[in-house]
């Protein structure tokens, strides 16, 4: 029973940490129609950069915001591409992971002087100093913890997101995602509101990678390989599962999709597979996601391989000579 | 006042399928006129409705709106100026924003876009008074979707939207032509209700010449690239829809339609 509960506790704490990765990909996936793969590049960097950063003695609350604001820095880049240069969605985010890379590789070489990896399990870490003590460490014999503190801090950043989205720039923002002419009717250039969605998007990646790097107490360039498949499933299963639920946020559908992957995905391990079919079952459950959500199937597949808009940039419907 | 002055567009340049659609093209209109366009296709008119939105940019020559020249301003800064209903109802407004939402961002256009609250209660009610203007029962059902109302209805939406705010200039692209017989009437009347009151200058680009008859004060027949017609003042409250049937046939037979 004991081994059921920590393993549930285990979901959660995980499921909540991921989930602030989903929202982000909810903005640029859902809202904005943007299949952003640059998050595999933005997560590790929220990571190293806040490990680095820890370990040079800087607050770890401090790093979740440098770390959400570098974030956004890459997703600019993603969305200039873009937007600017008219570079089709998928493949500004395999360059822009592509280059995230050496950045990451460079930011670690450079902080802990030359090691691949930045440990700090002696430093402290959100889970462990100041506000994080006022919590009993264990209740019951379950360390609960950091769960606890991952729930607040997906609540505090679900709320928030919420809260912007139904500003008149959040509602923008989802104007852009749904509709570009509606955007240009308004006097609004699409492509500037796209390129801030695309920073909102891979700042909570980045934000991601700093949490859980907190949490483990290291970071290193491999903990962003397969961000963008968990991100985008746990945004699929989310919506496709409770779509039709009434009066229930996006945010809170891609939150619940982060904790159904992770439980499934603990359950797959749990069933005895080895630790090498890891990534394969990862796919898998990307795969069956798509497949049960239906219309997303068509819909992912369709965005993934499509065209930049023809209103998103500066040289605005010169492409539409052909009569 | 909107001006295209010795406008030359010319599609796939260099290609073996080069098509010059404008040579020289001019047209004026007047502030507080009510321009219908007809034409067969290809003949250019939703060509220069784009030119004057900024959608496309010609080769050469000039755009101008009210005084100033726009040709090489982009679309959405042009649109801050225009309000645009397009052919395909699903453009006009965003489907996955309720009624309310498609009004608030509507209302606050040429405004900051800021993190203030997009919905204002207080504002509903004026809201709804530009609704019931449609007759259709849209004012009561202010939290539907968008995507969930017929084509009349989002049209009539779409209308009321780039109507809402300062425009100098409206522009209807064959507004009415994805709508079945009754709605479109009904989306004419409202536009010509509009157009009266708010005493908008309009170009209005439509395949009914009947519509183009009877609304409007002006009247302008394109042919590959050029006004083939141009009646306005006392001939055209006379014009009656044979007038301009023989010279519509005679170029869509040249056209091969």
């Amino acid at each position: 029973m004991d081994i059921f509960l920590n393993t549930v506790i285990g979901i959660f704490e995980e499921g909540l940490m991921y989930a602030l990765l989903a929202m982000g990909m909810y903005i640029t996936y859902s809202i904005l129609d943007f299949p952003d793969l640059s998050v595999d590049g933005t997560f590790p960097f929220g990571a190293v950069l806040t490990g680095v950063l820890i370990m040079h003695g800087v607050d770890p609350w401090l790093c979740l915001l440098i770390s959400f604001a570098a974030g956004m820095a890459a997703g600019m880049l993603t969305g200039i591409m873009n937007v600017k240069l008219k570079i089709i969605p998928l493949l500004c985010g395999i360059i822009m992971y592509t280059a995230m890379l050496s950045v990451n590789f460079v930011l670690i070489k450079a902080g802990t002087g030359g090691a691949a990896i930045a440990s700090f399990f002696t430093k402290n870490t959100i889970f462990n100093s100041s506000l994080a003590t006022v919590i009993p460490k264990t209740v019951g014999g379950f360390a609960l913890r950091t769960t606890f503190i991952s729930l607040i801090l997906v609540v505090f950043c679900k709320i928030l997101l919420d809260l912007y989205l139904k500003t008149k720039n959040g509602l923008l923002l989802r104007a852009t995602g749904n509709n570009e002419r509606y955007t240009v009717m308004l006097g609004k250039n699409p492509g500037t509101v796209k390129i801030w969605g695309l920073m909102l998007g891979n700042g909570f990646s980045a934000l991601a990678g700093s949490v859980i790097a907190q949490n483990k107490g290291s970071a290193d360039q491999n903990m962003g390989v397969g961000m963008v498949v968990l991100g985008l499933a746990s945004v699929i299963i989310g919506i496709s599962l409770f779509r039709r639920v009434k009066f229930m946020k996006g945010t809170t559908m891609v939150i619940l999709g982060s904790l159904i992957y992770k439980a499934s995905y603990q359950i797959v391990l749990k069933l005895g597979v080895p630790t090498e079919l890891n990534n394969a079952v990862k796919a898998g459950i990307f795969l069956l996601a798509l497949i049960l959500g239906g219309g997303f199937f068509s819909k992912a597949f369709s965005k993934l391989f499509r065209k930049p808009s023809k209103n998103g940039g500066v040289k605005l419907g010169q492409e539409e000579h052909n009569g | 006042m909107v001006k295209l002055q010795n406008i030359e567009l010319v599609f796939n340049r260099g290609t073996i399928d080069e098509n010059r659609l404008f040579e020289n093209f001019n047209l004026s209109v007047d502030n507080g006129e009510f321009v219908s366009i007809v034409g067969s296709n290809g003949s250019g008119k939703t060509t220069l409705l784009n030119l004057v939105c900024g959608t496309m940019r010609p080769d050469s020559g000039s755009v101008l709106l009210g005084d100033s020249e726009v040709t090489s301003i982009p679309e959405y800064k042009r649109a801050r100026r225009i309000g645009r209903v397009l052919q395909d109802p699903k453009m006009g407004t965003c489907a996955d924003l309720t009624i309310l939402e498609n009004l608030s961002l509507a209302d606050n256009k040429n405004k900051p876009f800021g993190f203030s609250k997009a919905v204002n209660r207080q504002r509903e009610e004026y809201y709804k008074t530009l609704l019931e203007m449609c007759n259709m029962g849209l004012e009561n059902r202010m939290g539907t979707l968008a995507g969930a109302l017929s084509g009349g209805q989002r049209q009539a939406l779409a209308l009321t939207i780039a109507t809402m705010s300062d425009i100098e200039l409206l522009i209807l692209d064959e507004h009415t032509a994805a709508l079945d017989p009754k709605s479109s009437e009904t989306l004419m009347q409202i536009t010509q209700r509009v157009v009266s009151e708010k005493k908008y200058t309009t170009l209005m680009v439509t395949h009914n010449l009947r519509f183009a008859v009877e609304y409007g004060s002006r009247l302008v027949m394109m042919h590959s690239g050029s006004a083939v017609m141009d009646i306005k003042g006392e001939e055209k409250q006379k014009l009656k829809v044979d007038d301009i049937l023989g010279k519509f046939n005679e170029i869509s037979i040249e056209c091969g339609n």
